[in-house]
């Protein structure tokens, strides 16, 4: 008879504790970081107030929209192609070296090893490391975007591959099919919408990284919102978030209808 | 006689025509053009933006020879510089902590509104209204969120707490929202006919039922959040090992520092990750 209530207890402590063990984080990294929290959350509905008034668009505003909406366009077209070319790259380095079509396992660790070395190199180290040798030009952000969302696409194709396209494999080789064959009859077309989702996903991500890079070296919709934002012209700056938030939205809806067609 | 015609006749068999067509191979279908079409806008845009790219008229095997030069004094001779060890470690640790700390804000604040939003346990105008206000709160990028606050509380970890805390709140939101609606309906509708209140349905069912996709999700966020902290540090100057990062390469020009700060994150990354997998194994196991 005392075993539910034994368990209950159990239970009961268990989950005071993962309370008590999550809340001393909390109390102990805004100890040690001199987080203020009263200040620090009255502030939040204070910066909302001040967006309110700061940040509605004025007429001023409104006329710098050509030249914010070319800016993002470019930004948007830049992170696409960032991740289409580094996807091409990802596809033959992951059919090289996932377990169900690669080379042998030695190329399949050193694959893995080079996908995780390059997704953990921060976006920041690759923009500031491009921006000394290739200075401030779309070309830079370009490659930094690339390099970053090559790691990311190896690991998510290699996973594809091995969890997707393993049984539709071995059928075709049953019947005698070549290695190439078998690339490009079984694993591609049976990868090809998983690997269109991922790819929508990267460049919806990448959009939102291109503003960071785009502060850091100095190009496209980062380079207008830290112009703005830096010469106090915070009408401007409401008008380049609200683009940022119609095109990112716009990106997301559009991906996920074309997820729901594909997929 | 009797010819092979006559049999023909008699039994009313006929030689097997060879079928006209071929066989189709493949079947017509929506997911396929699509696929195609979506291939090839994308490949036209990429062509499109490469051929009309501004590249400040450097030369690439110039700069290729440079970049070669600084990634070998990145990689191959990384050293502690000017900082000194001991405040680099201090400055990781801080980035670090600032992940956590955001991250268990996302995960407390994401979670209720993540049950609030859920389609089957709230009444749906409430959701959608709670969605729509996430997805614009995502769509915001995390350092532009800092730059917000920092104009209110000034430069510094206040700024950087509450704008990286923000967007991990909206992704949470989603995230674990979208868990919860794979939830089978009958576990919910046995705990309610039971007359059990809607918290003792949302930690009596709901949780135990999603913890690990919420444990995973968690802590893809809070590498995610790490990645930001570095990001929040070096743009908007917010403190930690970011902005270390910033200055070493953007202002001192010291490789050799900006190598060791690397392989300090990288590091930190991949321990992240190892701790990741092995909870996630932990949790699909039992």
């Amino acid at each position: 008879m005392s075993s539910p209530i034994k368990f209950l207890a159990q239970k009961h402590r268990k989950q005071t504790a993962i309370i008590a063990v999550i809340g001393s984080i909390y109390v102990l990294s805004s100890w040690i970081l001199n987080f203020d929290n009263f200040s620090g959350f009255t502030a939040v509905p204070k910066a909302f107030n001040w967006l309110g008034v700061n940040f509605f668009p004025t007429a001023e505003s409104v006329e710098l929209l050509p030249r914010i909406w070319q800016k993002l366009i470019e930004t948007v077209a830049l992170a696409v192609s960032s991740t289409v070319v580094a996807a091409i790259i990802a596809l033959f380095v992951a059919i090289l070296g996932s377990k169900a079509t690669g080379i042998n396992n030695y190329v399949h660790v050193v694959v893995r090893g080079i996908a995780s070395f390059f997704r953990n190199i921060p976006l920041v180290a690759w923009a500031m490391i491009l921006l000394f040798s290739f200075k401030q030009s779309d070309f830079t952000g370009f490659l930094a975007l690339l390099l970053m969302t090559v790691g990311y696409l190896i690991r998510a194709f290699m996973e594809i591959i091995e969890d997707e396209a393993s049984e539709t494999m071995m059928a075709l080789k049953a019947t005698g099919a070549s290695y190439f064959q078998v690339i490009f009859q079984a694993v591609l077309p049976q990868i090809m919408p998983s690997l269109i989702s991922w790819v929508l996903y990267m460049i919806e991500n990448n959009v939102r990284d291109a503003t960071l890079v785009g502060i850091l070296t100095g190009t496209g919709i980062g380079f207008i919102f830290d112009l703005y934002f830096k010469s106090f012209r915070f009408d401007a700056v409401g008008m380049t978030i609200l683009a940022i938030i119609i095109v990112v939205i716009t990106l997301e809806v559009l991906s996920n209808q074309i997820r729901k067609v594909i997929l | 006689m009797i010819t092979r015609g006559d049999i023909q006749n008699i039994s009313g068999y006929k030689k097997p025509q060879p079928p006209e067509k071929k066989i189709k191979l493949r079947k017509f279908n929506w997911s396929r053009v699509m696929i195609y079409l979506v291939m090839i806008i994308l490949i036209a845009i990429t062509g499109y933006t490469l051929t009309h790219l501004d590249t400040a008229n450097v030369k690439i095997g110039e700069a290729m020879h440079g970049l070669v030069m600084t990634l070998n004094q990145i990689f191959l001779q990384p050293k502690a510089g000017s900082d000194g060890v001991m405040p680099l470690l201090s400055a990781l640790g801080i980035s670090l902590l600032l992940a956590i700390m955001t991250t268990v804000i996302g995960a407390v604040i994401g979670f209720l509104f993540a049950v609030i939003a859920s389609r089957n346990l709230t009444n749906a105008y409430f959701g959608a209204i709670i969605r729509v206000i996430m997805a614009v709160i995502r769509a915001i990028p995390t350092i532009v969120w800092v730059l917000i606050f920092s104009i209110v509380c000034g430069l510094g970890t206040n700024a950087a707490i509450l704008g990286l805390s923000f967007h991990s709140i909206a992704y949470l939101t989603k995230a674990y929202s979208e868990s919860i609606e794979e939830i089978d309906e009958t576990t919910i509708e046995a705990l309610k006919v039971t007359g059990s209140k809607f918290w003792v349905i949302v930690f009596q069912a709901i949780w135990p039922t999603i913890i690990a996709s919420l444990v995973s999700w968690t802590f893809i966020r809070l590498e995610i959040n790490f990645a930001n902290a570095i990001a929040v540090g070096a743009a908007a100057g917010a403190g930690g090992i970011g902005y270390q990062l910033f200055v070493a390469s953007g202002m001192s020009f010291d490789f050799h520092e900006v190598g060791f700060i690397v392989y300090l994150i990288i590091g930190v990354t991949v321990l992240l990750e190892f701790i990741a997998v092995k909870l996630r194994q932990m949790y699909t196991t039992k």
